[in-house]
């Protein structure tokens, strides 16, 4: 798939790519799946190589589907990490044909080809085939406190808290950013993280924004500090890679621009968040005065 | 989802401290490397801009080294400073000074659109995505710049060759 | 995604906070980068003037030894060049130092890339300072 002609809603044609493909014995069309094969944690010098399945497919079969496909009937031993089927889980990210994407999400018949390279998530480290360890990449979203922290909140008796009142307006700061599912697509098409350790990711720095725009925390300098570091945010460049492979339309290139525009202050929208945010808690403390 | 390392402290500080003292060789596993940065073909003009604008920015400061060098030839008098420029004279020279020319001139149209993109603008505001979930921020508006870059700096190269190969006459 | 110790050793957080914070330079990484942008756009004016100058005479004319030393000799002039120089060496070397802290992360190939910076930066301005003074104040006899 050519990502600059992305059309995810490709009208489904009356004559596919598959239909032209190979058949199988029972007319069934078949594609050729190229799966990756490492077990680096019980052999650690094990050497990758590619296995190949020819699995029967039709016009709605994901990736997943032709995964789980081949490892029924053809190899149980595949490592394949999957959970909801539906793309809400974020468990069963991979490289498919050179581009990060959720196999559940994938549809063979919109890849345009016959044959499916099945690659686990470049930088993260091998567990074992397509399975790969986010260790790294849930450390570097706890580093930039991902909660909302309000010292207000913080009452020692719990029958006085009360809600907090937040506008639909408010929330539509940065609701799109709270839909992120954790799947680590962002983090694995972002050229720096390709290179730099220390860098948080573009899944964890627009999580930072996340909670930084949510008019019900308060404790915005700590997590901040995290990230106006020479390894924070200022490491991304726009090259707006973790935007497009996103499945969920988090948009987290928006998410740290608008995060380090707050940081140059030269945000009009983080001015008026600010007064937003001011008048709530003045208003906050309006009630507790009644 | 799996733990890799078994039970993790998880708690923020931590967290950025196992970052911090990232030695662990394995850690680097799979980490795509500078291959991930000389990747431009398939994430988009965005990609194309980082990796023009980083390419451009290496060779300008190296065009930049040699320029200071090349200009303290001054004051070692007319002779040295002939002999100097003597060498930008030739074909090969005029070349380089064209291609000079074409990255100084992307580097700065497509840096002031980065310097606005950093800064938040013309890239949309956050909203409620809806599938197809196209992204707000790889849009035409501020891709246009990259565009306008590429065009400037392919004028400026033409600009740049007429005024050397005919002396500016 | 569980774990049985979470939230666990408050105390000991403390110290590694503290700790993780004392690493923060002399400069903060937003100001540093506030320098790379302004430096950027500063550069951007004066390097058009710069060219502006090879172009009001026919250019190979504009670059014949007489009319450089002419050139260095107006004070103006000579201030924009060293403006150049600071600018571009200030932004130039910085984008460097941006290039190589992502290519590596041990302490001693950071430390060493600020310092390298850092030092090309101060080497190049005071070269091409070198070369602005002396050419201002030379003669044509």
């Amino acid at each position: 798939m050519n990502i600059f002609k992305k059309d995810k809603r490709k009208e489904i044609k009356n004559e596919t790519p598959l239909e032209r493909s190979n058949t199988s014995t029972s007319g069934q069309s078949l594609v050729k799946l190229r799966v990756f094969r490492i077990n680096a944690v019980q052999n650690p010098n094990d050497v990758p190589h590619f296995d190949e399945f020819q699995v029967p497919v039709k016009r709605w079969t994901t990736v997943l589907d032709a995964l789980l496909d081949a490892k029924s009937y053809q190899d149980s031993s595949i490592g394949i990490r999957y959970s909801c089927r539906m793309a809400s889980c974020g468990s069963c990210g991979m490289k498919i044909n050179g581009i990060p994407r959720l196999a559940c999400y994938t549809k063979i018949s919109d890849l345009d080809t016959n044959t499916i390279t099945c690659e686990p998530l470049p930088n993260f480290p091998y567990i074992r085939d397509l399975v790969t360890d986010f260790s790294q990449f849930f450390d570097h979203h706890r580093s930039v406190m991902p909660f909302v922290k309000n010292k207000k909140a913080d009452i020692p008796n719990v029958n006085e808290l009360t809600e907090y009142e937040q506008t639909p307006q408010d929330l539509d700061k940065f609701l799109q950013f709270s839909y992120c599912i954790k799947c680590g697509l962002c983090y694995s098409a972002c050229p720096t993280v390709a290179t730099d350790l220390k860098f948080p990711g573009p899944q964890a720095l627009s999580q930072a924004y996340r909670y930084l725009a949510d008019s019900r925390d308060s404790d915005k300098s700590k997590r901040l500090k995290v990230i106006d570091t020479s390894h924070g945010i200022w490491r991304c460049h726009f090259a707006g890679s973790c935007s497009h492979v996103c499945p969920k339309g988090v948009d987290p290139a928006l998410g740290i621009q608008l995060l380090r525009s707050h940081l140059l202050g030269l945000s009009n929208s983080e001015k008026k968040l600010a007064k937003l945010h001011d008048r709530s808690t003045n208003s906050y403390r309006e009630g507790e005065g009644e | 989802m799996l733990l890799w390392r078994g039970s993790i402290d998880m708690t923020s500080a931590t967290s950025a401290k196992r970052i911090d003292d990232n030695k662990n060789k394995s850690d680097r596993a799979n980490r795509e490397g500078l291959r991930g940065w000389l990747n431009p073909i398939i994430y988009g003009w965005e990609r194309v801009s980082y990796w023009f604008q980083r390419l451009t920015g290496i060779f300008l400061l190296v065009y930049f080294i040699g320029h200071v060098y090349e200009t303290s030839s001054l004051v070692s008098g007319p002779d040295a400073w002939a002999a100097m420029l003597e060498m930008t004279q030739t074909i090969g020279g005029h070349i380089f000074l064209i291609l000079v020319i074409g990255a100084s001139t992307f580097h700065t149209i497509n840096g002031i659109r980065l310097i606005f993109t950093h800064s938040g603008q013309g890239l949309g505001t956050p909203g409620r995505p809806d599938y197809p979930y196209d992204p707000t921020s790889v849009n035409n508006k501020q891709r246009s710049g990259l565009w306008i870059a590429f065009i400037l700096a392919a004028v400026a190269m033409l600009y740049g060759a007429n005024v050397l190969f005919s002396g500016g006459e | 995604m569980t774990s049985d110790n979470t939230g666990n050793n408050r105390n000991k957080n403390k110290n590694t906070t503290t700790k993780w914070f004392s690493n923060v330079t002399l400069i903060r990484e937003s100001q540093i980068m506030k320098i790379h942008y302004i430096t950027a756009v500063g550069a951007l004016f004066v390097v058009a003037i710069h060219i502006m100058m090879r172009l009001i005479m026919p250019f190979n004319m504009s670059l014949e030894f007489e009319n450089v030393i002419l050139n260095y000799k107006n004070v103006f002039y000579a201030l924009l060049l060293e403006s150049i120089l600071i600018l571009i060496a200030i932004h130039g070397f910085n984008g460097l130092r941006v290039i190589l802290l992502e290519i590596r992360q041990t302490q001693i190939w950071e430390r060493g890339v600020n310092i390298l910076v850092i030092v090309a930066m101060i080497g190049i301005i005071a070269y091409g300072t070198r070369t602005i003074i002396i050419a201002n104040g030379f003669s044509l006899g």
